[in-house]
């Protein structure tokens, strides 16, 4: 099962220059949110950027991580 | 699979095309299945903006079909004009920039609305009942 220190690392790892505050919204270990700040999201509409993050985890959204709540910060 | 022997895929693509604003969401507006979509029909409704919804719990092959057509995993997904907005995170953050009324074309859009909270409140009410 994922926790958050883990979405926090593989978010940080998967999009270059990013940081990631992760926190596990219900303490049920299913339900994250996390802000994130990178320059990979320059000139990306939200969208898009919620696709880059979600795209980290792939199938595991909706199934282990039943919910990643974000927001993206372009810096 | 081609298009024409995908039903489901092709409804959906029809009640996007087919409809101004389009919210697919666990369980109804009148009985949200899931907070996230309580909260996102919540700021539709502060808007006073009318939609269709569409609740995608009875059949596990519609969140499959609606995923792969948006590229988008997870549930609420609202439509406007035939384009993918956002989930519960997008729509709530646009309606309080205003944004969620410009692009909904209603008043409301000096970024002066509050997210509204969901009834009882609390992180603890939300549920995944897929």
């Amino acid at each position: 099962m994922p926790d958050a220190a883990n979405i926090k690392e593989r978010i940080e790892a998967g999009i270059p220059g990013s940081q990631a505050e992760v926190e596990d919204w219900t303490g049920g270990g299913d339900h994250f949110r996390a802000t994130v700040t990178s320059p990979a999201f320059a000139g990306l509409s939200r969208i898009e950027q919620h696709r880059l993050v979600y795209g980290i985890f792939g199938e595991e959204i909706g199934g282990p991580i039943h919910a990643l709540s974000l927001t993206t910060i372009s810096e | 699979m081609n298009e024409q022997d995908n039903p489901i895929r092709e409804a959906i693509r029809g009640a996007i095309a087919g409809n101004e604003v389009i919210l697919f969401m666990k369980g109804t507006p009148e009985a949200p299945a899931c907070g996230f979509s309580a909260r996102t029909v919540g700021a539709l409704q502060s808007l006073e903006v009318p939609f269709a919804a569409v609740d995608i719990l009875p059949d596990p092959r519609i969140r499959q079909e609606l995923s792969e057509l948006s590229q988008w995993p997870t549930i609420p997904q609202l439509f406007v004009h035939g384009e993918l907005v956002g989930g519960c995170d997008i729509v709530l953050e646009m309606l309080e920039s205003g944004e969620l009324a410009d692009v909904l074309g209603v008043a409301g859009g000096d970024g002066a609305v509050e997210a509204p909270a969901v009834a009882g409140g609390g992180a603890l009410q939300i549920e995944n009942r897929l």
